[in-house]
């Protein structure tokens, strides 16, 4: 087996604080795992605000820089990528999608421009090829090109934004896509289709999927493997049913039971559970 | 005897009645005049000592509807029609009829648990202003009486009243969300509207949030609106639930049958695609998007997505009528399926 992404004990440390009262923080402590290059799933990150799952996104994309430990990308270590050309073939393997589609597209610009920036940036092409490259993208996510030319953000809901997110994503042809909390900004009811979305670019086009989240009903949806990061550390990790079956740490337990279930009844039991485990002294 | 039946309906009365409400944005770009139907006749009560869950996606006008109930609008909104009234403690309120005395009903007998939470707290100044800001005039006490009041409140929530003294950014999220609980709650209004009090919130956070909304509402035996688009949220807290879609009030019910039986098949469908622990069948979809309410679909609102739709949804719009337990307003109500 041959890795298409290995992460070796990386560990990420922010100072913080002012001139005086300088602090450290050790956002990410010792995370290791391993992606098989061979067998494409779709990898969960779960974890509270601050546990430290953007920091290793941002480092997997080569936006960070580990502070110690290895990241390998198809065995070539990201600290040592030099020079424009290694770096844009990089990228053109691992594509990011962000959490706020309104956010990430610029409001002024059409749509389509994006597209076609990545299809010349990456694939170097221009004219009709581009428009095929564009095509062929955005069939993938269920969409096509006549209906994205001349669009603005502003015209399309936050399910259709993420999924022309995720066809930018694919122009590329990427083997890896890192998606920071992509759907908690995204509506209820366009939430599924882009989760659903996820589940066939892995079972069709060979990608695999780094999916961060907080949201544990989601992750047991698509998961094949998940991990479980508590104040930067790797708390547990496995088969994402195994893990979410049987959490084997109090916090995954927790994190588990404060999944309201979709159901009256046991929601409210759920609560007055909580309620009489938190009730004031 | 005849004193008891007379004495019944006034007892039970609604603290909260909407009719036949409607408030459009007004919009002038460039002499051309567009409308915007954010809230399009909405009809509802709501009662004493009960959570309503008004649930619904973005742009649906939820937020738009609580403006409105709460007469919080200003230009471009504007009611177009339809009234608001609350009856707090036998004296009643119309909202548009005299918005003077609305005034003095604020944060007495109506108050706001607001979302984001760093926006309602001034960063620069410690909590205990917030509490003077909002909550001192309406008290009528002396400052060391509200001060003991304040102090005695937030011991019952179960925060520590030296929070008072600090600033909004050493809070943690949670800690502030309880915070604004605690500001809306202080008067012991009749009237609370929770405004995605949870949604910005990590998930062990949101339940310790929900769980002291249900406590303050029971202690205090008063009404809540609460909106969120979480289907899951209104099924751990609400009594009823209104589904908002396109500016419409297309069902409402007691949350059990909701869940269990859905009318309406927009319902149907929020419900039945919510992913939950232990189940991996796959999820359907719903296709298309939210219609632009400057430029509503004709007949029913949700007819471009819906998968019942007949030729008499395209062109008649169904009105809300009593079904079952709720209300519901489609031509093919009951006929969902939930998977």
């Amino acid at each position: 087996m041959s890795a298409l992404l290995q992460l070796d004990q990386v560990t990420k440390t922010f100072s913080i604080g002012g001139f005086f009262d300088r602090g450290k923080l050790q956002a990410v402590k010792g995370a290791t795992f391993t992606l098989d290059d061979a067998r494409p799933e779709i990898f969960t990150i779960v974890g509270e605000s601050g546990s430290g799952k953007t920091t290793i996104a941002r480092m997997i994309l080569g936006n960070e820089t580990p502070t110690t430990g290895t990241i390998r990308f198809m065995g070539e270590d990201l600290s040592q990528l030099r020079g424009r050309r290694r770096r844009l073939a990089f990228m053109a393997k691992v594509q990011p999608i962000f959490q706020n589609p309104f956010e990430a597209f610029n409001p002024l610009t059409t749509l389509d421009y994006f597209l076609y920036s990545t299809a010349r940036r990456f694939l170097g092409v221009s004219g009709t090829a581009a428009d095929e490259a564009l095509d062929k993208a955005l069939n993938h996510v269920g969409l096509t090109l006549a209906e994205v030319r001349g669009r603005y953000s502003h015209e399309l809901s936050g399910g259709q934004l993420q999924r022309i997110a995720v066809a930018r994503a694919l122009i590329p042809g990427p083997r890896l896509i890192v998606a920071d909390e992509p759907v908690s900004m995204v509506d209820a009811s366009l939430r599924m289709s882009i989760v659903n979305l996820f589940r066939t670019l892995r079972d069709d086009l060979g990608v695999s999927i780094i999916y961060i989240t907080h949201d544990l009903a989601t992750a047991y949806y698509i998961s094949d493997r998940v991990i479980i990061m508590h104040r930067g550390d790797v708390i547990e990790s496995g088969e994402a049913r195994n893990v979410l079956d049987n959490p084997s740490q109090a916090y995954s337990l927790a994190l588990k039971n404060a999944v309201l279930p979709p159901d009256p009844a046991a929601a409210r039991l759920a609560l007055a559970n909580r309620r009489g485990a938190s009730a004031p002294a | 005897m005849l004193a008891e039946t007379i004495a019944a309906p006034t007892r039970t009365r609604p603290v909260l009645e909407v009719e036949n409400l409607k408030a459009y944005y007004q919009m002038n770009y460039f002499g051309v005049s567009r409308e915007v139907r954010a809230v399009d006749d909405v009809t509802l009560t709501i009662n004493r000592n009960e959570i309503y869950g008004i649930a619904g996606e973005s742009s649906s006008g939820k937020s738009t509807l609580i403006k409105t109930i709460a007469g919080a609008i200003s230009p471009p909104l504007r009611v177009v029609s339809g009234s608001v009234r609350f009856d707090f403690g036998g004296s009643q309120l119309d909202v548009y009829a005299r918005p003077k005395a609305m005034k003095a009903a604020r944060w007495r007998h109506l108050s706001y648990i607001m979302q984001g939470s760093m926006n309602v707290l001034n960063p620069v100044r410690r909590v205990r202003h917030a509490f003077d800001d909002f909550a001192f005039k309406h008290m009528g006490l002396s400052p060391a009486q509200f001060r003991s009041r304040v102090e005695a409140h937030l011991k019952r929530l179960g925060l520590d009243p030296r929070v008072l003294e600090s600033y909004p950014h050493q809070l943690s999220g949670g800690m502030r969300q309880r915070l604004t609980i605690a500001l809306a709650t202080v008067c012991e209004p009749e009237f609370i509207i929770a405004d995605e009090p949870t949604t910005a919130l990590d998930v062990l956070v949101q339940q310790d949030v929900l769980a002291l909304i249900k406590d303050v509402q029971q202690r205090m035996a008063s009404s809540v609106v609460f909106v969120t688009h979480d289907m899951t949220v209104h099924a751990a807290i609400a009594d009823r639930i209104g589904i908002v879609y396109a500016g419409r009030l297309v069902e409402e019910g007691p949350t059990d049958d909701v869940f269990a039986r859905p009318q309406h098949p927009y319902t149907a469908h929020l419900i039945s695609s919510l992913p939950r622990l232990g189940d991996v069948s796959r999820r359907k979809a719903l296709p298309g998007k939210p219609p632009n309410l400057s430029d509503p679909p004709s007949g029913c609102r949700f007819h471009l997505r819906c998968p019942l739709a007949i030729d008499r949804c395209r062109v008649e719009n169904p009105p809300l009528v009593p079904r079952a337990t709720g209300r519901v307003a489609c031509w093919r109500a009951g006929e969902a399926e939930v998977a």
